[in-house]
């Protein structure tokens, strides 16, 4: 089953890594978060960064998605560099997120919320909103229709007619998910989707992450739930004190002596700690 | 997939509403028949300058009802559109149908240049500082005699239309028209695409910004339009008053423009219409009272806030849908 607004067909074809980090540091008041970071994410599957609360895994999302600047180093989205770039454009460029505490506008309906993800590319301009085109009308027509069928998709059938307040918090988790395939991005961050949602909610969530992951869209999971993170994954970047110390397949990544003593605590057996 | 995409979506509630019977067309019938019916030029004149204070609630409730900024400088638009206008219609001699686009644009400019000041500002920072342009802006005017009469104010040339001058009657078509087209306007913008990008402002702008939407962008263009249809009204205003003074620029004008969209209800189109009229009508229907007067509306606003936190129109319009919703 495809992803709706998706084509059958992979979404890009280019060859190169779809997000390339070289030598990342971030500091705040030099405070240094993130120490030279580097590693490449291949195109088409599921990423996730871990590492203990404090790592630096949001800041580094935030990198990517441009809302904070890298203190030294590039990032290279799609072989191109997004030094300088506003956060608003990042989506033009096939780059979609959630966020780990839910932004959701509260006076908006549900299906409002998922299509604004879709603003690009129904986006008339403020006169063209005054004037009520016909044009922008049919466009958003459409958009509520895919809307609602990304609710279906990620598990919200019953948030079509209703106020985001009227949800619980799982599901306004992925409400989040589906303004963000609104877009169609190609590459998409998700930050601790599971993060708050009991093992039921937390099992769709991985349904919900294979079937992207079919799509061909580059997953970047930050996320703290281990048992969700090895089972998703094709790729484990760990992050411990703002370094990465660890790189590979779950396997490999889970036997590593380093992320094991450092991360999953020396006594607990890996995959086992949450 | 297919059986999903056939579905038909339920409406979104707020488009369920009932469509028999065309409610705002029958309330413009009316309100145009209302010199007809009530020939009388002193409510004609007070008629006008409740769709003339429609028009600017409606402007600030669109910018604070959507990105939240609160302009304690309107009032300073309003008058700058007005003494541009008379000016460029006195001095240089432009015709009254010229001089009103370009004090529009004038006053756009003004606006853009203090959202581009400002707009980073937000809350009550943002309100501070457009308080502060509408003193200056005061404060010159009392004293560029040349260009505003000074403290006294300046005549201001009438509008001429087909051979003679409009016609108290006349203004009020004009502003009538004027209003419809606004309300329009804002009703299509807050149900466009850029108009649910503005509405999450408030409590997602960083979801909106990720989701493409230049929200700095965005607050700039909805201030600059704010603006210029404050400019607007001004510019109508002089020349329908065919006099204006530096009072136009005061802080309390711009509170009574904050004070109907907040009675009215924030963001509400329809609530800043109400709010308009409750705040202009009340000190005139009030006016026997002279010394009591202040008080009395004090009172009202007081009360009407402390009751109907979220507006009279949001409120009624939600008591109306839990009463209809509760009959079988």
């Amino acid at each position: 089953m495809n992803v709706p607004g998706y084509r059958s067909a992979p979404a890009a074809v280019a060859s190169g890594p779809a997000i390339r980090l070289e030598k990342l540091c971030k500091q705040f008041f030099g405070l240094p978060v993130l120490q030279d970071i580097s590693f490449d994410l291949a195109r088409g599957q599921v990423h996730s960064i871990i590492g203990p609360n404090g790592a630096g895994k949001t800041t580094l999302l935030n990198i990517l998605s441009a809302l904070y600047v890298p203190t030294t180093g590039r990032v290279l989205v799609e072989g191109q560099d997004i030094a300088g770039i506003a956060p608003h454009r990042l989506a033009a460029r096939g780059l979609g997120r959630t966020f780990q505490n839910l932004k959701i506008a509260f006076n908006l309906s549900v299906v409002e919320n998922v299509m604004l993800g879709h603003h690009l590319q129904l986006d008339g301009g403020v006169l063209a909103g005054i004037l009520g085109l016909p044009r922008l009308r049919r466009r958003d027509g459409r958009a509520s229709a895919l809307a609602a069928e990304l609710l279906d998709f990620v598990g919200v059938p019953h948030g079509r007619g209703l106020m985001p307040g009227a949800l619980s918090f799982g599901a306004l988790k992925r409400l989040e998910i589906a303004r963000a395939l609104m877009a169609q991005p190609r590459v998409l961050l998700l930050d601790e989707p599971a993060a708050g949602l009991n093992p039921q909610e937390t099992l769709e969530i991985k349904v919900l992450l294979n079937k992207l992951a079919r799509q061909a869209i580059t997953v970047v999971l930050v996320e703290h739930d281990m048992k969700l993170v090895m089972s998703v994954s094709h790729n484990i970047v760990v992050i411990n004190y703002g370094m990465k110390i660890a790189e590979g397949s779950p396997e490999h990544v889970s036997r590593h002596p380093e992320v094991v003593a450092a991360y999953l605590g020396a006594h607990a057996p890996a995959g086992a700690a949450a | 997939m297919a059986e999903i995409t056939e579905h038909a979506l339920p409406a979104a509630p707020d488009v369920a509403r009932g469509r028999r019977i065309p409610w705002p067309w029958l309330l413009v019938a009316l309100a145009a028949l209302l010199p007809v019916v009530v020939p009388n030029a002193y409510f004609t004149a007070v008629a006008n300058l409740v769709l003339i204070n429609c028009v600017l609630a409606i402007s600030l409730s669109i910018v604070l009802g959507t990105t939240g900024q609160l302009s304690l400088g309107h009032a300073a638009f309003f008058a700058l559109g007005a003494y541009a206008s008379a000016n460029l219609s006195g001095t240089w001699q432009w015709p009254v149908l010229l001089s009103v686009p370009a004090a529009t644009l004038t006053v756009g400019l003004a606006g853009w240049l203090v959202a581009r000041l400002f707009l980073r500002l937000s809350g009550y920072y943002l309100a501070v500082a457009t308080l502060g342009v509408g003193v200056l802006l005061g404060i010159v005017l009392r004293n560029e005699q040349r260009l505003s009469g000074g403290p006294d104010g300046m005549p201001v040339a009438t509008l001429d239309l087909f051979g003679q001058t409009v016609s108290e009657r006349g203004w009020y078509g004009i502003f009538l028209t004027l209003l419809v087209l606004v309300v329009l306007g804002a009703r299509n913008l807050l149900r466009s695409p850029a108009g649910r990008a503005l509405r999450s402002l408030h409590d997602a702008e960083t979801a909106a910004m990720t989701s493409g939407v230049d929200t700095a962008g965005y607050k700039i263009k909805v201030f600059v339009i704010s603006c210029a249809l404050a400019g607007t009204m001004g510019a109508l205003y002089a020349h329908y008053a065919a006099f204006i003074t530096p009072s136009a620029t005061s802080l309390v004008r711009s509170v009574e423009y904050v004070m109907m969209v907040v009675i009215g209800g924030i963001g509400s189109v329809a609530g800043a219409i109400v709010g308009a009229i409750i705040v202009t009508l009340l000190p005139q229907a009030l006016s026997g009272m002279e010394h009591y007067e202040t008080l009395l509306i004090g009172s009202i606003l007081l009360g009407s806030i402390l009751l109907l936190p979220n507006g009279l129109v949001p409120e009624l319009t939600r008591r109306w849908h839990s009463f209809r919703s509760r009959r079988p």
